[in-house]
């Protein structure tokens, strides 16, 4: 370690600088926009660029080598990348003078997302909390319960696991204008498309997971008398359990796709995706991005929690160690 | 008989799925019926009144023979060329995806290498790349198309950067998967023959990935269509499957979305079967279930 230490040290003072040299290359740039843009301005927002793409190569190498900061430096690098997405995006934006309606700059979005919070949270409050979790809450029940109904015969299995891998690769998404028609214009609708859409990765996913137990472990389970019940609790369903959080996580990001484009085909005048397509026709493009920021970390954060609980309840899986 | 094992189950899946779907069409639509003969002020006996929910105009849910023949009505019955072709429409929707699929999947690949290779793309893309799909893109769908028609893109090409972004995905995740999936002793041995990272890639990790590739190719095909046939809704329901979707609702002809539903899944189907095929070919010809 005596060798590697002080390339460590060397490490640190280089990412420190890069970091000052980028937060600085901020400043100027917005400095020198103030000052109406220029040659000036476009060289520093490229050096912004250069500066935090080898800070974040320079974070990479200090996760690898550094012991003590070495955890944050993995946390900072994805970070990093993304202020950089923003910051370009912004710096962008207002330099060329594109016209917000083609691209808001992230700033006029972020206004719009703290300056209407009401709006944002009724559509929230019908596509996510109404639509998304009922809709998801029962198509992966129903196929869960179906799972374990056919678990028990071969001859099903065999023939609903090719029919639903191949239901499972259709366009279900065709199906909201024929939920919408059943179902009407409310959330039921929309639910009933994230049902369906839902249903068939988790049914597959789920028949896997049942099946993952191998005759050693079930004929152990036999030679101690274990009831059907006891060995679907003890042996079955934990086996299955990587397989049905695996369904679980991408039914998540199905849920909430199908919803929004559910509300395509005819909504109460509220909702996520209603509310997308009403505003891109009034050219209210930062409403748009502000409805879409919130899915983005509605969906980021139904994924994280689903993943959260993998992680409490399947802690002994080999995917899980660190 | 060398029947695969798995043919007379499926048979029968989906020999239960259409009689489920029957029965479901005379429940759906016998209320319309009822509705008619109250209208008319006769008793129609239940027979011929569930034989009428066999050939609604506009029946909640059509049956699968009516389905069929809408299918039939309008490919092999219209020309190609015609507006009332599902053929016509069919292709449309293809080109998008196919156009959307081979962006995605050069997209994927460039990614995949360049996160394998380094170490800050690793950490910096990869959380990024896994956010990117929480984010519903298809809620994207009706901007980017508006956006684009604004700049003077029409056409194909939104569309087909709706596919790229749902397609993408697959591929990186697969593609970094295969081209890890060479074991330490393999790499090791190409360094003893002092190959070149060049070599190393091109001889070791590459056709290590192959199998992989074609794995999350097909995944990738299935996503590009769906985001194909989304990508033509906002756009006013011009051409295309998704515009037949649209078109079917605000008319309430449920047997054309039915249809259109049917050609799209057939699409997939084609699709997917297109990339097995050639994936054991491929495969097969690398000397891999050898």
């Amino acid at each position: 370690m005596s060798v590697t230490a002080p390339a460590v040290g060397a490490i640190r003072a280089r990412t420190a600088g890069l970091l000052a040299l980028a937060v600085a290359a901020v400043v100027a740039g917005r400095l020198l926009l103030g000052l109406g843009g220029g040659a000036l301005y476009w060289l520093c927002v490229l050096a912004g660029w250069g500066a935090a793409a080898a800070l974040v190569s320079s974070l990479a190498r200090l996760a690898d080598r550094d012991r003590s900061w070495g955890r944050a430096a993995a946390l900072a690098a994805p970070l990093v990348f993304g202020a950089t997405l923003l910051l370009l995006w912004e710096a962008v934006v207002r330099g060329a003078d594109i016209p917000p309606v083609l691209l808001p700059p992230p700033s006029m979005i972020f206004a719009r997302l703290i300056s209407s919070p009401e709006i944002l949270w009724a559509d929230f409050r019908q596509t996510f909390l109404k639509s998304v979790l009922i809709g998801y809450a029962l198509g992966c029940g129903a196929a869960f319960l179906t799972a374990l109904a056919i678990a028990r015969s071969d001859f099903l299995q065999r023939g609903l696991l090719p029919v639903g891998n191949f239901v499972a690769a259709l366009p279900i998404v065709g199906v909201a204008p024929i939920m919408v028609m059943w179902f009407g214009f409310d959330w039921p609708s929309k639910a009933a498309v994230v049902v369906v859409m839902v249903f068939f990765p988790m049914l597959v996913n789920t028949v896997e997971g049942l099946k993952a137990a191998d005759r050693m472990q079930r004929d152990l389970m036999r030679t101690w008398a274990a009831t059907p019940r006891q060995e679907l609790w003890r042996l079955r369903l934990p086996m299955a359990a990587p397989f049905i959080f695996n369904g679980l996580k991408i039914a998540s990001t199905l849920a909430l796709i199908g919803a929004i484009v559910a509300e395509f085909f005819g909504t109460p005048v509220v909702g996520m995706g209603f509310r997308i397509s009403t505003e891109v026709g009034r050219m209210n493009v930062d409403m748009v991005w502000a409805e879409i920021a919130v899915a983005a970390v509605a969906g980021s954060a139904f994924y994280g929690l689903v993943s959260l609980l993998e992680r409490s309840i399947t802690f002994w899986h080999p995917s899980q160690r660190r | 008989m060398t029947l695969p094992r798995s043919v007379l189950p499926v048979a029968t899946v989906v020999a239960a799925i259409v009689a489920v779907w029957y029965l479901a069409a005379v429940a759906l639509n016998m209320p319309w019926e009822r509705d008619q003969a109250a209208r008319a002020g006769t008793e129609v006996a239940f027979l011929d009144r569930a034989a009428g929910t066999m050939a609604q105009e506009r029946p909640v849910l059509p049956a699968p023979h009516q389905v069929v023949a809408e299918i039939w009505k309008t490919t092999a019955e219209q020309k190609i060329t015609s507006k009332r072709s599902l053929v016509y429409h069919g292709w449309i929707t293809l080109s998008a995806t196919l156009l959307g699929f081979v962006f995605g999947t050069a997209l994927g690949m460039l990614l995949a290498v360049g996160i394998v290779h380094s170490r800050a793309m690793d950490l910096s893309i990869m959380p990024w790349v896994i956010a990117s799909q929480t984010i519903p893109i298809l809620a994207l769908a009706p901007m980017i198309i508006v956006v684009l028609n604004a700049v003077g893109l029409k056409g194909l090409i939104p569309k087909a950067l709706i596919s790229t972004y749902l397609s993408f995905f697959p591929v990186v995740v697969g593609m970094v998967k295969g081209l890890r999936s060479p074991d330490r002793i393999q790499l090791d041995l190409m360094r003893t023959w002092s190959a070149s990272g060049s070599q190393t890639f091109r001889k070791l990790r590459w056709p290590a990935a192959t199998p992989y590739l074609f794995a999350s190719l097909k995944i990738a095909a299935a996503a590009s269509l769906v985001g194909a046939i989304v990508g033509e809704m906002p756009t006013g329901a011009v051409a295309g499957l998704g515009a037949r979707l649209l078109a079917g609702s605000y008319y309430g002809q449920t047997i054309q979305i039915w249809a259109a539903l049917f050609a799209a899944a057939a699409l997939a189907a084609a699709l997917v079967a297109a990339i097995d095929l050639a994936g054991r070919v491929t495969l097969a010809r690398m000397g891999f279930g050898r």
